[in-house]
């Protein structure tokens, strides 16, 4: 195996508990190009690792501009379920007032349909 | 060096989680105040511009207090912080990137770190080299550099990046390899950081 090859696959053989062919480990312990480069490896995930723990600062009003803005977001979801819980209401009512009309107008119909089929009698 | 409160106490989340699961705004602002310095770090990793960090901030904040009733709290809060800022700011970027030229300015200006674990032994030199690693991680293309912060910063397993970023796992895994690589050879091919990381190998 050729330390080009090798090269190519160390971005996934320097993670922890990577599946690394025997060829390619036999390569390395049998390198020293290898091994440096694969140290350079470890050497930079331990420094992202590191990162990890560096935070950074973050801009003025960051922290009252997020809470506000979830304020926000909340007293408009609030006012959208108002409106939904009246547009129910209103769906309500309209669809009573129709369902009564509607009874209604039927009831009425039935009546008048029985007078003129009342026979006259006399 | 500016000093800041930053989140010590990430597994004490629970109850407030809890509360706010329930819809206790004030238990939900004290998760904001406990992480968003945190959320911040990483949104500026990944975006590596301020302006695009705060908003992937509000951003994600709010779609995690709109996301509450399904958090099912399995994982840490700050775990499923991470998943929702790495998502956040993949769009984030996707949809800045086509309209934005990046000024000289914004490029030039330098976060100040905050470094609450420091160790005295921490040396100068060792500061430098995360600084000029900080820099190359900056200048991987977008793409690249979600993964490498994803996985080699904050741990994320590839199933979690892959699903966050809407790609396949082995998707993830090449990018993940390909993003090392060009850090790899920003950090020890570069000129600009004086050979720095190549001398401490």
């Amino acid at each position: 195996m050729q330390c080009d090859e090798v090269a190519k696959l160390l971005p996934a053989a320097v993670e922890r508990n990577a599946a690394v062919e025997l060829s390619v480990q036999r390569h390395i312990e049998s390198c020293l190009r290898c091994q440096a480069e694969l140290a350079r490896y470890r050497r930079m995930l331990r420094g992202l690792q590191t990162l990890r723990t560096r935070y950074l600062e973050p801009a003025p009003g960051l922290l009252a501009q997020t809470l506000a803005a979830i304020e926000e977001a909340g007293e408009r979801q609030a006012v959208r379920s108002i409106l939904s819980g009246r547009r129910l209401a209103y769906a309500g009512a309209i669809g009573g007032a129709a369902f009564a009309a509607t009874a209604a107008t039927a009831a009425m119909l039935v009546h008048r349909s029985r007078r003129r089929t009342v026979p006259v009698t006399g | 060096m500016t000093t800041h409160e930053v989140p010590r106490d990430r597994e004490d989340h629970v109850v407030l989680v809890e509360a706010a699961r329930e819809g206790d705004r004030s238990a939900f602002d004290e998760l904001v105040r406990r992480t968003y310095v945190d959320t911040y770090t990483l949104a500026l990793r990944l975006t590596a511009d301020e302006e695009d960090a705060r908003d992937v901030v509000q951003e994600s904040y709010l779609r995690a207090w709109k996301g509450l009733p399904s958090f099912r709290g399995d994982a840490q809060f700050t775990t499923w912080m991470y998943r929702i800022t790495a998502n956040t700011a993949y769009t984030i970027v996707k949809r800045r990137r086509r309209h934005r030229v990046e000024s000289l300015d914004s490029m030039l200006e330098e976060p100040v770190e905050l470094r609450p674990d420091a160790q005295p032994e921490d040396s100068a030199e060792s500061a430098a080299l995360l600084d000029s690693l900080s820099r190359a991680l900056d200048e991987l293309p977008p793409k690249l550099r979600v993964l490498v912060v994803l996985k080699d910063v904050y741990g994320l397993t590839h199933e979690e990046i892959a699903e966050e970023l809407g790609i396949s796992v082995p998707a993830a895994k090449v990018r993940l390899h390909r993003g090392r690589k060009r850090l790899r050879d920003l950090l020890y091919d570069d000129t600009r950081n004086d050979g720095r990381w190549a001398n401490a190998v």
